[in-house]
């Protein structure tokens, strides 16, 4: 009995989580006359209340040939997140990378000031950085290109902290081994360090990549030009004509992530874990 | 020796330098203008401090914020907590169910806002359910009730991440300890009280700050679905610091950004003293 209860519990609230998910696909080979059906009393044009269905009765590709053949601004804000993303991963393993090496593997003057600061940073929300990254920005001439948004993200200290962890993990005396045969700090760093800590760069790569996509006051404050603007800004609305490629869009924005959720899974699950033990 | 402490400090200088340029300098600027008139350049004094703490929109902000965390964070801890023991001793489905817990952290707020649409209108699917139960429903978005929409959207995004630093801190429980507990005739609940919940402390710290933290993201469902000038109850520090973005009141937004920065860190430096005093 008791056993039951556990399942039920546990198995609603996987439900309850990723319903979304499935509403989004069902709503994605709809046809636009079923949706309208569906949410009619939304729309104030029906009596009663919005309904859905998990299963189209009459399935259709036709939303996501219109998404994918005709709607170049759905394209370029995809677009413009997938280079947002990339830009910003591709930084912090530049520069993050190298500070959670130094900071995790050797002691100098100053490390524990840094590490301190490294996690208040982590801490701030967007609203108290914001006036002092438009100020920035503004200086650097940056607002409203696509830098503005990428040059700041390339320094949150998120993902530092993370392989901070993991590159805590590995055992000196394999370091030491390899000073002893000769080997020089930098090429320890690139031959034991990054493959050894490569869960760790995977999982703090993962996570970043969840939250660039999802990313969007940085987006709403440094860009007015619109075809800047990332997919994480898509407002959909569902009118009449367009209900289908509002609902075939906001499945489309979540796939990217998704898929990498999917494949990094492991990772990311030990991402999260690493900000809960200590080492 | 000295070379190594060189070669520390190169690793993190890159990236350091970057969080300087970006962050740290510029809320240096920040914190003088908060002391600066806002025409002009004369000195202040606690005027614009004075000025921000006497506001009408950011009072009500900052009660609405600080009831939705005192809301959000104990049904969150409590629940992520409940469903994580529950998990624990799961055998079939366990991945999946984790999994699933986690699937809302890859969506991204614009996909769901068409959803939250149809749910929570006035016809919307949420009424129509209550209506079948006979029971009142409530127009979600525009009345108070927005309050419990953002309370909702909270706990939905955040489970999962929250149950997989749970588990990982109950992870670090020694078997032993329980089967010891439970050869004395220990039961379930007790086992609960006096084995796992005092050898979860330490992790419990880290998973508040974090929720902390994360509740101020909340704050992307609650623009995308209802914009700039929401429902009273649902007004968030976050609003007030975008609508002063637009105005471009800098003196107020210096001010403001300092204060948050301030609660922030204060917030963290008593809950981790609490914690170190009562171990």
């Amino acid at each position: 009995m008791k056993k039951v209860i556990r399942y039920v519990i546990l198995f609603s609230f996987a439900l309850l989580e990723i319903s979304p998910v499935l509403f989004l696909l069902a709503g994605t080979f709809m046809g636009n006359q079923e949706i309208v059906e569906c949410v009619a009393p939304v729309l104030k044009k029906g009596d009663g209340y919005a309904s859905w269905k998990l299963f189209p009765v009459f399935p259709t590709m036709k939303n996501i040939v219109e998404l994918l053949l005709d709607s170049p601004e759905f394209f370029q804000m995809f677009w413009n997140s997938v280079k947002i993303a990339g830009g910003i991963l591709a930084g912090q393993l530049i520069f993050g990378m190298p500070a959670a090496w130094g900071l995790a593997r050797y002691s100098f003057t100053g490390k524990k000031i840094i590490y301190m600061l490294y996690i208040i940073m982590m801490m701030m929300p967007f609203q108290v950085t914001m006036l002092s990254e438009y100020l920035v920005l503004d200086r650097l001439e940056l607002l409203d290109t696509s830098s503005a948004i990428i040059l700041p993200g390339i320094f949150s200290t998120f993902s530092v902290f993370i392989m901070y962890r993991f590159f805590c993990g590995i055992p000196e005396s394999i370091l030491e081994a390899a000073r002893i045969d000769g080997a020089g700090e930098f090429q320890i760093f690139f031959r034991l360090g990054i493959p050894l800590g490569a869960a760790g760069i995977i999982s703090a790569m993962v996570l970043s990549f969840l939250e660039c996509w999802s990313m969007m006051e940085q987006s709403m404050t440094f860009l007015e030009t619109k075809s800047l603007w990332p997919l994480s800004l898509f407002l959909p609305e569902i009118e009449d004509g367009n209900a289908g490629l509002s609902l075939c869009a906001s499945f489309a924005a979540l796939l990217p992530a998704v898929i990498v959720f999917l494949s990094g899974q492991d990772y990311l699950e030990q991402g999260i874990a690493s900000a809960a033990v200590k080492e | 020796m000295v070379k190594r402490k060189k070669a520390g400090f190169l690793f993190v200088l890159p990236g350091l330098l970057g969080v300087f340029v970006f962050y740290v300098i510029p809320f240096g600027d920040v914190v003088r203008r908060s002391f600066v008139q806002a025409v002009g350049s004369g000195f202040a004094g606690m005027k614009n401090y004075h000025q921000v703490l006497s506001n009408q929109a950011f009072c009500l902000a900052a009660g609405n914020t600080l009831r939705f965390v005192l809301v959000c964070l104990p049904l969150l801890l409590g629940l992520s907590l409940g469903i994580a023991v529950l998990l624990q001793g799961q055998e079939k489905g366990k991945n999946f169910l984790k999994s699933a817990y986690l699937v809302p952290l890859a969506i991204p707020a614009a996909s769901v806002v068409l959803l939250w649409n149809i749910v929570f209108d006035q016809s919307g699917m949420l009424n129509g359910i209550l209506s079948f139960f006979h029971l009142k429903g409530k127009d979600w978005m525009n009345s108070g009730a927005a309050f419990g929409v953002l309370v909702f959207s909270y706990i939905w995004k955040n489970l999962g991440y929250d149950v997989i630093l749970w588990m990982a801190g109950l992870h670090g429980i020694s078997e032993s300890i329980y089967e010891a507990a439970k050869v004395d005739g220990a039961g379930a609940w007790k086992c609960f009280f006096y084995i796992t919940l005092p050898n979860i402390r330490p992790v419990a710290f880290t998973i508040i700050i974090l929720s902390f933290l994360n509740s101020f993201k909340v704050f992307r469902e609650a623009y995308l679905v209802v914009g700039n000038y929401p429902q009273e109850k649902i007004y968030l520090l976050q609003h007030v610091f975008n609508n002063w973005f637009l105005e471009l009141s800098v003196d107020k937004m210096a001010a403001g950004s300092v204060l948050l920065c301030i609660v922030l860190v204060v917030f963290v430096f008593l809950l981790q003293r609490s914690w170190d005093k009562e171990v």
